[in-house]
């Protein structure tokens, strides 16, 4: 079975400032990351579909210490956003200083400025984009 | 199905870097449980090596062949477990597959590993490949990131302040350290307090430097024995009475669960189910506590405590000696070190020590059960193992 969204078509996307998945022709379930069966049903029923971007901070860190490659990065924010059409996804937030940040984000509405996109390292299947959050309001 | 017992068990210093190869470390460990268990290497039929780095470490792919020549069993199959920080307790778990099922009679197992020769960040950049190196390595996830969005999502949901959690955490790395003092083979054989947790330097927010366990070169390995062949070894059989193993997709994937770990609960009740065993009935317990966090959301998914409460308990001390459910008496990741491709091992090691009463300063009296519990990448891996003595 073939996939009808690969890692590197959402990657693409991404880049593009569009975040893609799929739908569930059979439960309606919208799966992120890319999968080739629905992740809740089993059904390989599934179409391409755009989301919003916009969703819902869930938790966060702010990283002090990177990998090797990512120290010039240093600090940033990771958060797991619920997406409002149900999908959690893993991405960066902006316009807020990581010093500043707190526990008080999470619960906060938030929308996809942009992708950010990381080069990637000799180990990595090559470039990786990710969304780059703001706060809402 | 067979009964199976580990005969025999062996542990090399835990530490910083060692100056020794991962192929020489686990010969080392090997030989110990070798003649540990009153046999020669030419009796075993097979070797299931956990490692995870020693590509990256050593640029040493195919390790296990080696060391199978290493130790002096050249010609027995050999195959490699790379279940991230788990793979030791999954090499553990099939050998002990292969000899119920009445393939083998007679195995080894364990793990190898030098971390600590990598340096920090090269290091962080391997473990960091546990995580899904499509879907979160691009926002520049690191394990301590994965388990500080545990940290603030426990906090939240089961409403306990920050401030609070933080010393709760605290203390689990005090504990650790009190018992690595006491284990002349851990990594830290000094003790900290909860202000040296919190004065340490900031890693991910809320985890800093002494909620990580550290880097480390080690290794250990374990035989294990069909009942019939046992009994002919030693006096001291320990039974491995239950196993458990469960896998998951990446971190959002377990987006219904968080920051409980849904692999650990499947695991779990596999192993309590095939002893016939239930938490109250555990003596001791080996869990995995990379960081200070995973230590309380262990001890709920375990059955130990209710959710939200375990960090209580730890204040309280029921987590040591003496308490409702002694936790990493060998100083845990955190003190005793974490090699983590033999970290698996090295829990099943100081269980079998413990049960034969062979501990010294930290030995839980009278221990009859015990029980391991190993995770890998962000729950992608979760094995348990428990054991009880067998005279």
């Amino acid at each position: 079975m073939q996939y009808k969204l690969t890692f590197k078509d959402y990657n693409e996307a991404l880049k593009q400032n569009k975040i893609l998945g799929l739908k569930c022709g059979s439960c309606g379930n919208v799966n992120v990351p890319p999968c080739v069966v629905c992740c809740k049903c089993g059904s390989s029923e599934l179409d391409t579909c755009e989301l919003k971007g916009s969703g819902t901070i869930q938790t966060y860190t702010v990283i002090k210490v990177a990998p090797e490659n990512r120290e010039p990065e240093v600090p940033y924010i990771i958060v797991l956003v619920e997406l409002e059409e149900g999908p959690w996804i893993m991405g960066n937030l902006g316009g807020v200083k990581p010093e500043e940040v707190t526990m008080a984000v999470m619960g906060k509405k938030v929308t996809m400025e942009k992708a950010s996109v990381y080069a990637g390292d000799k180990y990595s299947w090559g470039d990786l984009a990710r969304p780059l959050f703001t706060l809402l309001n | 199905m067979r009964k199976v017992a580990i005969v025999g068990v062996g542990m090399t210093k835990f530490s910083g870097k060692q100056n020794k190869t991962a192929v020489e470390l686990f010969t080392e460990a090997a030989t110990d449980a070798i003649s540990e268990s009153n046999i020669k290497p030419g009796d075993l039929q097979a070797l299931f090596l956990g490692n995870c780095l020693s590509d990256f470490a050593e640029g040493q792919m195919h390790i296990q062949a080696f060391c199978a020549e290493s130790i002096g069993a050249a010609g027995i199959p050999a195959n490699r477990y790379e279940n991230a920080c788990a793979s030791a307790s999954a090499a553990v778990r099939d050998a002990f597959i292969s000899v119920a099922g009445g393939f083998y009679d007679l195995v080894i197992a364990g793990g190898t590993e030098t971390a600590a020769k990598m340096g920090t960040p090269l290091a962080t950049r391997t473990f960091a490949m546990a995580s899904d190196g499509r879907y979160e390595f691009s926002a520049g996830i690191t394990f301590p990131g994965v388990f500080a969005l545990l940290s603030h999502l426990y906090s939240k949901k089961y409403g306990v302040p920050i401030d609070k959690l933080k010393h709760q955490m605290a203390q689990v790395s005090v504990n650790s350290h009190y018992y690595g003092a006491r284990n002349p083979r851990a990594q830290f054989q000094k003790e900290i307090t909860v202000d040296d947790v919190l004065n340490s330097f900031m890693v991910a927010t809320p985890i800093q430097l002494q909620d990580c366990c550290p880097f480390t070169d080690g290794a250990a390995a374990v035989v294990l024995a069909s009942e019939k062949v046992a009994k002919k070894l030693t006096s001291k059989p320990v039974y491995i009475a239950g196993v458990g193993q469960a896998s998951a997709g990446n971190l959002l994937t377990q987006k219904d669960y968080l920051p409980r770990i849904r692999s650990r609960e499947l695991a779990a009740k596999q192993s309590y189910d095939m002893s016939g065993l239930k938490p109250k009935d555990i003596d001791v317990i080996e869990l995995h506590d990379c960081f200070s966090i995973a230590t309380l959301i262990a001890l709920e998914s375990l059955g130990f405590f209710e959710y939200g409460k375990s960090g209580e308990a730890v204040e309280k001390g029921e987590t040591r000696i003496g308490g409702k459910i002694p936790v990493n008496v060998s100083g845990g990741l955190k003190a005793k070190g974490h090699p983590i491709g033999a970290t698996g091992a090295a829990q099943v090691y100081e269980i079998v020590k413990q049960i034969r009463g062979e501990c010294g300063e930290r030995q839980v009296e009278g221990a009859k059960t015990g029980m391991t519990d190993c995770l890998g990448g962000d729950g992608g891996t979760l094995c348990n193992i428990i054991l009880k003595r067998g005279w």
